[in-house]
């Protein structure tokens, strides 16, 4: 059967894609928080999981507000990048895992999720920042990627308990799933952050570091807060936590923090970095 | 939560049903900048470029006067603004900075103060 192997909360602004191709990595802004990446890479490198699930939202790629889909899922053996408006290099495409995404999709459905399922799909920083930063040069081709799509834009919005309910549906349609697979699955964004308004650039270091202990121990616990609260308390775009809660959702039993890596500002926002190993499930 | 509520957070403007509805053209533009072929066109020409998309007065002000908070004011979602930034060669210290009155530089430092929890 397939099992997930452990979790991975990460940013994917855009500025580190940015920094990442213009070799910035050692800079005095940059390096506190690429000195946070080595031993995640090295637990990846290690631990060599065949999918990566990954839960982003998209930015005004893929979607526009014509048809906004509250959670999307992707269901192709392949996803392209493209140009988000400032005309960004093309990076090689991102494998897909068909098989396991269909088997998710349809288990997800008979949960009470209506997905809204996707054979094609670009992909945005979202979900290539956090692949560039786990495997730098874009060398990611060899992992299968399953894209999890959460509204995170346009209110209304799954709100955080539901995230996390999703995150728990999803733990469950990966273990009925019969081939023996590794699976890792990548909340990304956030944290706090505030891109618009005269309130812009309010970052909420000590909320962030709760959240963090709260995804260890009690994820349960966020989703006592409304979105509103979350935009109130983390900023507007704080409500981007609701990627991280849906993968502490997948996690199951004890949850052991393996590393972590906290680190505000980066560009606009509070950057949280951490590796979650969980029980795994009785063979 | 109580449906439909309404949240009220000072200096800040969430994108709900009534901006998504008041901003769709304004929006739909920016995301068209996704493509150069748009921007170009734009660029062209943005008197024209707007009227394509119907923008409202007061949102073809906003876009001429590269007023960050009257386009929000107007319905403009931040992400799709950014790509209106990003055609303007802006990054989102700059987009800070016009919004809150600060110098890019000091809008930097209150970032750094931000993250060391120093606020």
């Amino acid at each position: 059967m397939a099992n997930i192997i452990g979790g991975i909360t990460t940013s994917h602004i855009p500025a580190i894609a940015n920094a990442m191709a213009n070799g910035l990595e050692d800079t005095p802004y940059w390096k506190p928080f690429f000195d946070g990446y080595p031993p995640v890479r090295d637990w990846l490198n290690e631990k060599k999981p065949d999918v990566i699930i990954l839960f982003y939202n998209d930015h005004g790629l893929e979607f526009f507000i014509d048809k906004k889909p509250t959670f999307a899922i992707g269901v192709a053996d392949e996803y392209h990048n493209a140009d988000e408006g400032w005309g960004i290099p093309t990076i090689p495409p991102v494998t897909g895992e068909s098989d396991l995404s269909w088997h998710i999709a349809n288990s997800l459905v008979e949960d009470g999720f209506d997905m809204t399922i996707c054979q094609e799909m670009k992909v945005d920083h979202g979900l290539t920042v956090p692949l560039n930063l786990m495997w730098p040069g874009h060398n990611y081709g060899h992992v299968k990627v399953i894209p999890v799509c959460i509204n995170c834009e346009q209110h209304p919005m799954p709100q955080p308990k539901r995230t996390f309910a999703l995150g728990q549906a999803i733990g469950r349609a990966v273990q009925s799933f019969d081939d023996d697979l590794k699976v890792a699955v990548f909340g990304t964004g956030g944290m706090s952050h505030q891109l618009d308004g005269e309130r812009a650039g309010i970052i909420n270091r000590e909320f962030d570091l709760m959240c963090l202990d709260k995804l260890v121990s009690d994820p349960e616990d966020l989703t006592k807060y409304s979105n509103f609260d979350l935009a109130e308390i983390a900023g507007a775009q704080g409500v981007e936590l609701n990627m991280l809660i849906a993968m502490r959702g997948c996690l199951i039993g004890d949850v052991k923090e393996l590393h972590r890596n906290y680190h505000a500002p980066i560009s606009n926002t509070g950057s949280g970095l951490m590796l979650l190993e969980h029980t795994m499930p009785e063979k | 939560m109580a449906t439909n509520e309404k949240r009220d957070i000072p200096g800040t403007y969430l994108f709900d049903s009534t901006m998504a509805k008041k901003g769709y053209g304004l929006n739909k533009m920016c995301f068209s900048f996704n493509n150069q072929e748009a921007r170009d066109e734009f660029n062209a020409d943005p008197d024209a470029y707007c009227d394509k998309f119907n923008l409202t007065e007061a949102q073809k002000k906003a876009i001429k006067e590269k007023d960050i908070i009257a386009m929000l004011r107007e319905g403009g979602s931040i992400y799709y603004l950014a790509k209106y930034a990003g055609l303007l060669k802006l990054n989102m210290q700059d987009i800070g900075a016009l919004q809150t009155g600060m110098s890019v530089e000091e809008f930097k430092d209150m970032l750094v103060k931000n993250g060391r929890g120093e606020v």
